[in-house]
């Protein structure tokens, strides 16, 4: 696919390997945001390739792991309603609520499905004009301008039996807010690739000026990831805070206008809790008031729902880099992949569900001699 | 990332314990399916011959054994490109006959109808099923039909078994992989699960992806004719490659590695996969099988293979080794390592 | 959040007055919304996100950024070696 295998050639991955190995003197801490990249990380096993000196800290940018807990319970009620299609993307269906998931509430009966598009959702509500079809519009800046342009459209269209339920976060308030904490390590972040395309990268300059630390626009191929660290790599042996862009063919500095103006017309900002991590100001997007017809949390009645966090969950600390998941106390025993207590654990590239995996082989190989099989 | 993890606090003994119903993912054919085998059904059916948990059970009988299996068809929508669920039900059950190395014979047919159904859909997939029987050489030789109120059935599921008689010096089973052993596999994989997404709403393609099901049993009487040496045959159909490699070597007790960049992925397949974020590995297929052989016989076995006509692109992708016993791991096209474990449930679209 | 797929516009037409097309992906064809790129033409490629074209793909960019990667010098070619050693391969 074009864009896509000239992106992952492993010859030149090599070359940008060794690059990397030739310019890192020191031990750095770089934090990946976004969790497509992540998974690109553990996918292409990027993470073992680096020198040793390079550590990559998970960071916070996958919806499926901070979305708030009291959010995803107004989910599982809503889907639990009789004549209700609850309609979310394939992610967020083994996310744990305070007490199970969706995929739990459809085996108890509910109308849950999986779409690739909020736009299929609309259709749904086309089709089913005697149920109410409710999305799960959670996710990034990325993400936002697919639903805003579906609610859009859905007044467009005088939908009477369609809504939404936002839960949508931004990037720049959550790097503020690491890079606020006083535990934090992160030394240089590579920003979200396609964040940037819809939302442009002009908002990361004053985050680069105020804490000093370089920041680089990065893709999500092999290629990109590796460039990206490359570049901050250079700055930090460098000494420099710069912000760069390792992303050119699909990252501009002004980002999409088009999507921004139909966000600004559809969206406010609003102060939103990350779970794990705790509210965050003016950090998320809520609907405006002309919009409110088509908000699912002011359609159904979900303000009386309860919370309650796992005390045990280290989840935050671990998104924030704070600390590594194998230093968590319920990390392999009460928390597996299987029987998950947080959102990084049930994420395909959450931390926690990464270590496990790969903590494992470790270990096991360790337990055994070297034999001559299976190399290469 | 060095770690210092204590694997004997990591399984959860009573997991059944966290579901008070069946949810979707205890059909997926990861580790929840096999959760309620292990912790529901073999306890309460404890016998030998069941405890292997092969494709198909070994029943020593005077003079010979024979293979018997079962399988259920629950497909959503009852017809996909390149198919309908009658293929399904005729040639899963062939396959996993064959995959004990066994010639397949006779084959029953249970039909749970829906109230309600067209009389014309149920007659297409009984000729579908004729067709498919008559081309795997195989007999429908008895049956049974209930109907259901509507609103209970989907249309209809179908469970089929079969029996078939293993040659004397046939022995085949999934804990018999060794280090040192190579992993072939048939062909292209992914079509399948595709094949079936994407007649689904909300994840619907204009191109065609059909399904590869098709019978295997002339295929694995090819191999057979050329080695006897096979030590595990297996098709890899509801969890994929992945997950039936993981099956085995927890059986076996040993590693598996597999190198991605051997992986035969048709375009399109590999195209669906990155548009909605699945691994190729975890995806279904109908009409292809992986063997566990020592070295020494894969060139030639390899070689009869491609000979077949399914199986063409037969090629090595991975080997077995004593290391890291009970997991998978894959060199990715970067030259990296990446676990390739089995899933909890089933694999979902994702937009991260 | 950032599951964004390359594909190239082969068809563009209105829906309800929305700018939607068809996307080619590496041979695989699927409806997608247009709206967010109105400057994109017939035989451009985008990122696609959840069935939006989110961004053009800017070819230039994309052979300068390949052309830096290929001037690099891989570790082989610093030692004169064809290839790098098992052993080496492997790092972390």
């Amino acid at each position: 696919m074009k864009y896509l295998d000239e992106f992952r050639d492993p010859d030149l991955a090599r070359r940008l390997l060794d690059e990397i190995d030739a310019i890192t003197t020191r031990p750095w801490a770089i934090m990946e945001v976004c969790g497509g990249q992540t998974h690109s990380i553990i996918r292409n096993g990027i993470d073992q390739l680096l020198p040793k000196q390079i550590e990559l800290i998970h960071g916070p940018g996958c919806p499926v792991c901070v979305t708030p807990l009291a959010m995803i319970d107004k989910a599982l009620a809503i889907a639990a309603m009789p004549g209700v299609i609850f309609c979310s993307f394939g992610d967020m269906l083994r996310v744990p609520g305070s007490a199970k998931d969706l995929f739990q509430v459809k085996s108890a009966g509910g109308d849950v499905r999986i779409v690739y598009s909020p736009l299929d959702a609309l259709k749904l509500a086309q089709q089913h004009p005697d149920r109410q079809v409710v999305f799960f519009g959670i996710g990034f800046e990325t993400t936002a301008p697919a639903n805003a342009m579906t609610i859009f459209q859905a007044k467009r269209l005088g939908l009477q039996n369609f809504s939404m339920l936002i839960s949508h976060v931004l990037v720049p308030p959550a790097i503020a807010a690491i890079m606020e904490s006083p535990a934090h390590r992160v030394q240089a972040f590579l920003a979200a690739g396609h964040v940037c395309s819809v939302m442009g990268y002009w908002q990361y300059q004053p985050l680069v000026e105020r804490y000093q630390v370089p920041i680089v626009v990065t893709g999500f191929e092999p290629l990109d990831v590796l460039e990206g660290i490359r570049l901050a790599v250079q700055q930090l042996e460098e000494g420099r805070a710069e912000l760069e862009n390792a992303y050119a063919r699909a990252a501009h500095y002004a980002g999409n206008g088009v999507a921004q103006a139909l966000l600004a017309d559809v969206f406010e900002v609003t102060d939103r809790p990350w779970r794990g991590i705790g509210s965050i100001p003016q950090s998320g997007w809520q609907l405006r008031p002309a919009y409110h017809a088509f908000d699912a949390e002011i359609r159904f009645a979900v303000a009386h729902i309860h919370t309650h966090e796992s005390p045990v969950c280290r989840s935050g600390d671990v998104l924030q880099g704070w600390i590594k998941p194998n230093a968590c106390p319920a990390f392999g025993k009460a928390c597996t992949p299987r029987t998950p207590l947080g959102a990084t654990m049930v994420s395909s590239e959450g931390a926690c569900a990464a270590y496990y995996q790969y903590g494992r082989f470790i270990q096991s190989d360790e337990l055994l001699p070297q034999d001559s099989v299976t190399r290469g | 990332m060095s770690n210092a993890i204590n694997i004997e606090a990591w399984s959860c003994p009573l997991p059944l314990r966290d579901h008070a119903n069946i949810i979707l993912g205890h059909g997926g054919g990861g580790k929840l399916s096999a959760e309620l085998v292990q912790h529901l059904f073999l306890p309460a059916f404890q016998n030998e011959l069941l405890a292997h948990l092969g494709d198909s059970a070994v029943l020593p009988l005077a003079g010979g054994r024979l293979a018997f299996s079962t399988d259920s068809f629950v497909v959503q929508p009852l017809f996909f490109p390149g198919g309908n669920i009658g293929d399904l039900a005729i040639n899963g059950t062939v396959n996993d006959v064959a995959m004990s190395g066994a010639q397949p014979l006779f084959l029953s047919a249970g039909f749970i109808l829906e109230e309600g159904m067209a009389m014309e859909r149920l007659g297409v997939i009984a000729q579908t099923m004729g067709a498919a029987a008559r081309r795997a050489g195989v007999l429908l030789v008895t049956g049974d039909t209930k109907v259901v109120d509507r609103g209970h059935g989907d249309g209809v599921y179908i469970n089929t078994s079969g029996l078939g008689l293993i040659a004397a010096d046939v022995n085949i089973a999934p804990h018999l992989a060794r280090p040192g052993d190579v992993v072939i596999l048939s062909g292209a994989i992914g079509l399948h699960g595709i094949a079936v997404m994407s007649v689904r709403a909300g994840l619907d393609f204009d191109t065609v992806i059909e399904s590869d099901s098709a019978p295997l049993n002339g295929l694995v009487a090819t191999m057979l004719e050329t080695t006897t040496q096979i030590h595990v045959l297996r098709d890899p159909t509801r969890g994929g490659v992945a997950s039936a490699l993981n099956e085995i070597a927890k059986a076996s007790q040993v590693g598996i590695t597999l190198d991605e960049r051997k992986l035969p992925v048709p375009a399109a397949v590999h195209a669906a996969c990155e548009l909605l974020g699945l691994d190729p590995l975890y995806v279904a297929n109908e009409g292809k099988l992986l063997a566990i052989v020592p070295a020494s016989v894969a060139e030639a076995l390899l070689a009869k293979m491609q000979q077949h006509p399914l199986g063409r692109q037969a090629t090595i992708i991975g080997q077995v080794t004593a290391r890291h016993p009970g997991m998978v791991v894959a060199r990715t096209g970067l030259g990296g390592t990446r676990v390739v474990e089995m899933y909890v449930g089933e694999q979902l679209p994702r937009i991260c | 959040m950032c599951l964004g797929v390359p594909g190239k516009i082969i068809e563009i037409y209105e829906v309800y007055g929305m700018r939607m097309g068809k996307a080619d992906f590496g041979g695989l064809t699927k409806e997608i919304c247009l709206a967010y790129v109105p400057e994109v033409e017939l035989g451009d490629y985008t990122i696609v996100h959840v069935g939006f074209a989110i961004t053009r793909l800017d070819e230039q960019s994309a052979q300068e950024s390949l052309a830096l990667f290929r001037q690099m010098r891989s570790l082989a070619e610093e030692l004169g070696m064809a290839e790098v050693p098992l052993g080496q391969e492997m790092r972390g």
